[in-house]
């Protein structure tokens, strides 16, 4: 079933363009049924998963390697499997309005639900190397949806950074499922769960907590990784909305989460977690203040919200826990609806610089007021859940600070002031205030933008008013995170007069005369930016763009006999020199007679060879090969391997098609080698010919293993049907192997076919 | 340059090359042959009738593009794979159901992704006039 879910996704996100093109506007309220289906069901499929269970469904992909197919329903994977597709739903239907007249919005259709798919894969995967193919897809996915306007420098700048961030976040999640399997055996969520004391107890356990740690920084952008978000910003809104802050940053949390009842509970994980968790929080809060563009605030605020989550998962108690599955939920409504309504503005009024916007509510209710609600719960006011979710986070990190840890209650309370700041710049300022000097004349959204907004507002509030109806998921999620005793998790709106109620009262009042002083502080910009990680980023893609001309115009002749010479005399090298130092060569081969017709065709080769090499006319060189290579054909069909001949005239035939249209393209000789040129050739070509005829002859001898033809022979009727060996061996046996070399074939022959029209005189002409 | 001779011969080879391909890749299972050699002959039988009558002729007898073969025959090879994965083995492991297998739908993928790279080139090579 959860396969079905994941396919289901891919599936559609294929169909999107035609669907898009047959169905017009409407295509994105019908291609949003389809998450808003799959969210119905993680709904209904949360409630039959008992706390502290999961549902493993399996199917074999690669067993021989540990890959399989393999998902785990439980707390966790179902409450964010259900983020995913009901926020999707509400992306995909704004996106229709927000791109509508579009010309790629088909596209846009299908890279956000190839997204969705991926990432609800990523979230179900039982098997880490699966989660690691979906995290790669949600990378590339987010890289095309940063693109997504590609005709712009920056977009696609930003696209990049954001891949090769990710990316290489995302080879240490690779090499720490490699290093968890040479550990513990097994890559499965449940056995490794299993096996965590043993894991921990390892000599490389450093190593796996590290390089786990790695993928889940970058992904979620946590100091000093965090640059790479706010330009990320260069996406479309709905994209931001939904990758860049409600669900694909949020992979990284997972993936701690996830990790957690296997490496987590030590000083190794708990501190550097904690310890970046609350830096990212503090940066993060503290550069929204300076920005005023409303997109860059809302990405610096995920950035805190993302440090929130980590910093709660490095306290490693349950009520952290609770906090920080509370907290997820509710940063993904209130974040969701308030990019969606900064979306809306910019879509309106043509801006969404702050300096520029005022007193849009008259002419945008309905946007305004969804901003205002999500913004409340990003205030942490009550009744809000954001307001119920940040309770919680306080009377973690208080617990915390009372237990030791005495500075944790005071950042987390800073940090929250800071949001409160924010949040209160991206509510009041565009929609209230006199000032309006706006590039247009604000109308409000259309209903498929705002609509998606107000629902997402609305679940913010509706969820604090009745938290009861989010609290069995939310424990249960926790509880997935971090094992232990099942007690049921309640939550309500007023806790009673308590001390976390005052943090909160704290945390109001000094987020208000923040927002007093917001005005000055935003012309006192800070420096730093000048010389934080992103910097550092471009210096290194700087000195790695330099390095790779440098490096090119060295040994990048652009004269294909100078490749072919280098290849070739390395070939030389390293094979003969092998045949040398093993002292391999043949001694008397078997001699088994030779046919006079098979002694002509040899004769009629090797003049065929000698034509190709002296012929001044390239036609006849080509003509002359094309028979050397029937003659080849011709042996192979006479010493019995009539498949390998039939393939070989077909190629041949093609080849000499295919280069005679090249060489009509090509101006006539004109510069012929030198003579002590030709003698180098004629050297190099004899030689490599020498080697490789001793390499025939020595092979059949130097075979160390029983030949594995024999099994081929043997299996190829009984198990496979087929009494072509070699056909069965390449559709059948090893068709993994061809599946490989045509994707490899089409991949080359898009190569060629782009070279043909990319030519430079082609586009000098037009 | 129209040759009559070569224009009139390959009204007659194309479709023979053609049936023959299909011949070719059926029989390869068993005989001889298989998708990426059966899918070497069909391109050539539609190289010759572009050579003979010109690359617009051959493209419209083609019907799809191509680009829109290979995209085919990869989708068809790739989800030859998948069958089994759905019956709980492991990718690209061969389902039979009398005489039809995935492995004759991962033949045909090698097929269509050879024609469509093949001509992909070709046609480009023909039409690009310097």
């Amino acid at each position: 079933m959860m396969l079905i879910a994941v396919a289901v996704g891919f599936v559609m996100a294929a169909a999107a363009p035609m669907i898009e093109r047959r169905a017009g506007r409407a295509a994105g309220w019908l291609l949003a049924a389809v998450p808003a289906a799959l969210a119905a069901w993680f709904a209904y499929a949360a409630g039959t998963v008992a706390p502290g269970e999961a549902v493993v469904e399996r199917y074999e992909w690669a067993p021989a390697i540990g890959i399989s197919l393999a998902f785990r329903a439980d707390g966790l994977s179902l409450l964010l499997a259900l983020l995913v597709s009901a926020i999707g739903a509400l992306v995909l239907v704004y996106g229709g309005g927000y791109l509508a007249h579009h010309p790629q919005l088909g596209r846009f259709y299908a890279l956000t639900l190839a997204f969705m798919a991926s990432m609800l894969g990523l979230v179900l995967a039982e098997n880490l190397f699966l989660l690691y193919v979906f995290w790669e897809f949600t990378t590339i996915s987010s890289y095309l949806l940063i693109g997504f306007d590609h005709d712009r420098p920056e977009a696609r700048k930003a696209a990049t950074q954001a891949l090769v961030a990710t990316f290489l976040g995302g080879l240490g999640l690779l090499a720490g499922a490699v290093l968890l399997q040479q550990i513990a055996g097994t890559v499965e969520i449940t056995a490794l769960r299993a096996q965590a004391g043993a894991i921990r107890a390892h000599p490389h356990y450093g190593w796996a907590v590290g390089l786990v740690l790695a993928a889940a920084f970058t992904k979620s952008a946590q100091f000093p990784f965090h640059f790479w978000l706010p330009n990320a910003m260069e996406a479309p809104t709905p994209v931001s909305a939904y990758l860049h802050s409600a669900t694909m940053v949020k992979a990284g949390v997972f993936l701690l989460a996830r990790m957690n009842p296997i490496l987590g509970g030590t000083p190794e994980w708990s501190a550097p977690v904690a310890t970046v968790g609350a830096i990212t929080m503090v940066l993060g809060a503290w550069l929204a203040l300076f920005k005023t563009d409303l997109k860059q605030i809302l990405a610096y605020t995920t950035v805190s919200v993302l440090g929130v989550l980590t910093f709660l998962i490095g306290m490693n108690t349950k009520l952290a826990f609770e906090a920080m599955m509370g907290f997820l939920v509710s940063h993904a409504l209130y974040k969701g609806a308030l990019f969606l309504a900064a979306g809306s503005v910019q879509h309106e009024a043509g801006s969404r610089d702050l300096n520029e916007l005022g007193g849009l509510a008259r002419a945008m209710p309905a946007t305004a007021a969804a901003a205002a609600i999500a913004a409340a719960s990003m205030a942490g006011l009550p009744p809000t859940f954001g307001f119920i979710a940040k309770e919680l986070f306080y009377e973690a990190a208080g617990i915390e600070s009372a237990g030791g840890n005495s500075l944790y209650g005071g950042v987390a309370v800073f940090a929250g002031a800071l949001l409160f700041t924010s949040a209160a710049t991206v509510a009041l300022r565009p929609f209230f205030g006199g000032r309006q000097c706006a590039p247009r004349q604000a109308h409000e959204a259309p209903a498929a933008m705002w609509i998606p907004a107000a629902l997402l507002a609305a679940g913010g509030l509706l969820f604090g008013l009745l938290p009861g109806a989010l609290a069995p998921m939310v424990g249960s999620a926790a509880l997935a995170g971090r094992p232990g005793d099942v007690v049921p998790l309640t939550l309500h709106l007023f806790h009673g007069w308590t001390p976390v109620l005052g943090l909160s009262a704290i945390s109001v009042a000094a987020g208000a005369a923040l927002y007093a002083m917001r005005d000055t502080l935003a012309t006192r910009r800070p420096r730093v930016g000048r010389w934080g990680p992103a910097r550092l980023y471009d210096l290194a893609m700087e000195t790695l763009h330099t390095l790779a001309g440098e490096h090119t115009r060295t040994i990048q002749s652009g004269r294909l006999r100078y490749y072919l010479l280098t290849t070739v005399v390395a070939l030389l090298a390293l094979v003969g020199a092998t045949l040398a130092r093993t002292g391999a060569w043949p001694r008397r081969a078997e001699y088994t007679g030779l046919h006079l017709h098979e002694a002509a065709l040899v004769v009629v080769i090797l003049m065929s060879t000698m034509a190709a090499v002296r012929s001044d006319s390239r036609l006849a060189a080509v003509a002359s090969l094309g028979v050397v290579g029937l003659g080849v054909a011709l042996i192979f069909a006479l010493i019995g391997a009539p498949d390998v001949a039939i393939t070989l005239i077909a190629a041949e035939t093609l080849t000499v098609i295919l280069l005679l249209l090249v060489l009509y393209h090509l101006p006539t000789f004109s510069d012929l080698s030198l003579p002590r040129e030709r003698f180098r050739d004629a050297v190099v070509a004899l030689s490599i010919g020498a080697v490789m005829g001793a390499l025939v002859l020595v092979a059949p001898a130097a075979r160390e293993a029983a030949a594995i033809s024999r099994f081929f022979i043997e299996a190829s009727y009984p198990q496979a049907h087929g009494r072509n060996v070699v056909n069965v061996i390449l559709t059948d046996f090893r068709s993994f192997d061809t599946l490989g070399e045509i994707t490899v074939l089409a991949v080359a022959g898009g190569g060629v076919y782009a070279l043909l029209r990319l030519r430079p005189d082609k586009r000098e002409r037009e | 340059m129209k040759s009559l001779i070569l224009a009139k011969a390959a009204q007659f080879l194309k479709p023979l090359l053609l049936v023959f391909s299909i011949l070719v890749l059926l029989r390869g299972h068993n005989d001889p042959g298989g998708g990426f050699v059966g899918g070497l002959v069909a391109a050539a039988g539609f190289a010759l009738q572009a050579i003979a009558a010109g690359t617009p002729a051959a493209r419209r007898s083609l019907r799809a593009g191509p680009h829109q073969l290979v995209t085919a025959g990869l989708l068809a090879a790739g989800s030859s794979g998948l069958v089994g994965v759905f019956r709980g083995e492991p990718f690209l492991s061969a389902q039979w159901a009398g005489p039809l297998s995935t492995v004759l739908l991962f033949d045909i993928g090698v097929y269509l992704v050879v024609i469509g790279t093949v001509l992909l080139v070709v046609f480009e090579l023909m039409e690009h006039n310097p």
